[in-house]
């Protein structure tokens, strides 16, 4: 069987180079396809690890905060398992506690003892900031430089003063380059800081940083962890705790085993960003559902094409019947002509796709929304080719699948009596 | 010596339209190696028909039809395609040859499907048919460049690819004229005496019919003994 393949194609690319013209049109549709798959592919995943990698090198991989998940159990329903018993407590009034994370040093030191992980405490509070006719509410985050150091990129996104001017000015801050220009203010000046605790303070900008995410840069000021708990009059008390981790992709399962031993709530970047990992999703399903519209329409251009050979070389076909060629023989001709119109397709949708990413590569922009990006990031994985190349053959051959069986149960009496 | 092709109380009928037409009705008869036997009658008695059955393209609706004395009619579409591929060879009125091909490639097809003969026995071959046939010079040309007689010759050298065992001719002459068709009645009869192949041959023409070894003559679908 195997032997009668190279007869069988060489009978398949007669018919298609009688029918150049159309066969091109059918090609070119499905090298769009896979085209337009590829350099939309690369696009949107090279977005989305751009972002991926900006958020792990600029936010903690976790961040233990204040709170609770769940509020603690009453004590009756610890005794009544309210799913099983009749049992209803309502207008439970949780308990006001004092803000902060309790046992905080104690906490810190069993997890800066875990296996790769670095540890920062932080103080996080409003703040609103005032220099000459304008206010502006942002966050202050108390920290330690060091430690901030191990936790986030923050260092290298400096773009003037540095951290460590924080530990030489008792009364620094850093803020970030869009909180800056909405102050109107500039690196040395000194503004100042009114907090919730009714604190007023003189505080100098010693340094101001641009993140690449917006929220960060317009919002966000940092000081030494000792002067923001002075200034939220919150002496002594952390409320995050925020760690690094050597394999970001864990931070999941570290920041469930923290909740459980700790109870505080232990979030991971990946649930922070939960959002944007939905809209990934929703971008992959446009992508995957434009490009296989293209590619259906792109096999409807082949099916045609098969359909019109078969019809003309019904001649053929009743012929090569009745010497000895089995249906399967038939079927194969046809078939074989649509597999080649996808596997030409497939290499020219490469090439194409290739030369799209390159030239979305070269686009300069200027995007300032959660992120801010100068260019488009393009990723090249063998991946999208692969995926592109391999629905677009398998597509063609389908599309050639019918004809090809139409013609395959031709009866050659019908054709040679028409033919006589 | 045994019949090469049998033909035992064949009938066909059509269930196509709402009334069955009876095409063929108790059609015997046998053929053996070698012999040239010529089937006349009118139009629409059904000699096409019958060839087509003795083709095994066609099936009969009752009796059977041998060849090389074993049944063909329990035989599935892959077992009766590899039949008339080793044994049997068809000529039409019209030619069939594939246009995009040349004429030795049209000749080494059915070796090609085959698959017996390597591919420089099958050139070879194709070659010296088509000497035999009085083409020796047109091999390289495509169909459409061949006149009408040299391209009825081509499916006869076509039809011999395989050395079948019978050849199967429905009007081969009916688009030539009288000298081609001459040339091409002699092919058959020299194939038959020199090369042992049986020739079952549909034609019109009374006079090519009288050289045959058998006239077979078809009225209405059944054999006229009369004649
Ligand atoms: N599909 C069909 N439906 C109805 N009738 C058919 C069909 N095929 C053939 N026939 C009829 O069967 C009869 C025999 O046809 P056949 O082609 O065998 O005749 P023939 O002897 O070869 O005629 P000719 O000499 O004109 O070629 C004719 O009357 C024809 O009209
Ligand atoms: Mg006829």
């Amino acid at each position: 069987m195997i032997s009668i393949i190279p007869l069988l194609l060489k009978i398949a690319l007669a018919h298609l180079s009688g029918r150049r013209r159309q066969t091109l049109v059918a090609t070119a549709g499905v090298a769009m396809g896979v085209g337009f798959f590829i350099a939309m592919a690369a696009m949107m995943q090279g977005f989305q690890t751009y972002f991926v990698q900006t958020i792990v090198d600029v936010s903690p991989h976790i961040v233990i905060s204040d709170t609770y998940r769940e509020l603690p159990r009453q004590p009756l329903t610890l005794i009544f398992n309210p799913e099983n018993a009749a049992l209803a407590i309502r207008n439970v009034k949780p308990k006001e506690e004092i803000r902060g994370i309790r046992n905080a040093g104690r906490i810190l030191r069993a997890l800066a003892d875990m296996k790769g992980v670095k540890v920062a405490p932080m103080l996080e509070g409003q703040i609103i900031y005032r220099y000459g006719s304008t206010d502006k509410a942002a966050t202050l985050s108390g920290i330690d430089p060091d430690a901030e150091k191990n936790i986030t990129d923050i260092e290298s996104d400096m773009v003037s003063g540095k951290l460590d001017n924080l530990k030489t000015y008792a009364n620094g801050i850093v803020i970030g380059v869009g909180l800056a220009r909405d102050l109107n203010a500039k690196y040395g000046d000194t503004i100042t800081a009114v907090s919730p605790a009714g604190i007023v303070r003189n505080v100098k900008i010693v340094g101001i940083f641009r993140s690449g995410i917006t929220a960060l840069d317009n919002r966000a000021s940092y000081a030494l962890l000792k002067r923001a708990q002075i200034l939220q009059n919150r002496p002594n008390v952390i409320n995050a705790i925020r760690m690094h981790l050597d394999d970001p992709n864990a931070a999941r399962s570290v920041a469930a085993d923290i909740e459980k031993r700790f109870s505080y709530k232990a979030e991971s970047w990946q649930e922070a960003n939960e959002g944007f990992m939905a809209v990934f999703t929703i971008q992959n399903i446009i992508i995957y559902s434009t490009t296989s519209a293209i590619l259906i329409v792109a096999c409807f251009g082949i099916f045609n094409i098969i359909s019109t050979i078969v019809n003309e070389k019904t001649r053929d076909i009743a012929i090569l019947k009745s010497m000895g060629f089995g249906e399967g023989d038939i079927q194969g001709v046809f078939v074989f002509q649509g597999a080649l119109m996808g596997v030409c397709g497939a290499v020219a949708g490469w090439g194409l796709g290739y030369a799209m990413s390159r030239g979305l590569g070269a686009i300069r922009v200027n995007i300032e929304s959660e992120l801010s990006m100068d260019r488009l990031f393009i990723i090249y994985t063998w991946t999208h080719y692969a995926f592109g190349g391999g629905a677009c053959v398998i597509a063609a051959t389908l599309a050639a699948w019918l004809p090809a069986r139409k013609a395959s149960k031709l009866r050659p009496v019908d054709i040679l009596r028409g033919a006589a | 010596m045994s019949a090469i092709l049998e033909a035992r109380k064949v009938g066909r009928v059509l269930h196509e339209g709402e009334v069955p037409v009876t095409l063929l009705r108790d059609v015997s008869l046998s053929i053996m190696p070698g012999e040239f036997v010529s089937i006349t009658g009118p139009s629409g008695s059904g000699k096409s028909s019958l060839l087509y059955i003795l083709g095994l393209l066609d099936q009969c609706t009752s009796g059977a039809v041998y060849l090389n004395g074993l049944p063909t009619d329990d035989l599935g579409s892959a077992s009766l395609s590899r039949m008339r591929l080793e044994h049997l060879g068809f000529v039409f009125q019209f030619h069939f040859l594939l246009p995009e091909f040349t004429i030795l490639e049209n000749v080494r097809i059915p070796m090609q499907r085959l698959g017996r003969l390597s591919e420089r026995d099958q050139k070879d071959r194709a070659t010296h048919l088509l000497e035999q046939l009085g083409l020796g010079d047109q091999g390289e040309k495509r169909p459409a460049q061949l006149s009408g007689g040299q391209r009825q010759r081509a499916a006869i050298a076509r039809a011999l690819a395989n050395a079948p065992a019978v050849i199967l001719a429905d009007e081969p002459t009916g688009n030539l004229d009288t000298k081609n068709g001459r040339i091409v009645h002699d092919i058959f009869k020299g194939l038959a005496r020199n090369q042992n192949t049986a020739i079952v041959m549909v034609t019109h023409d009374q006079a090519l019919a009288a050289t045959t070894d058998r006239q077979i003559h078809l009225v209405d679908g059944t054999l006229d003994l009369e004649s």
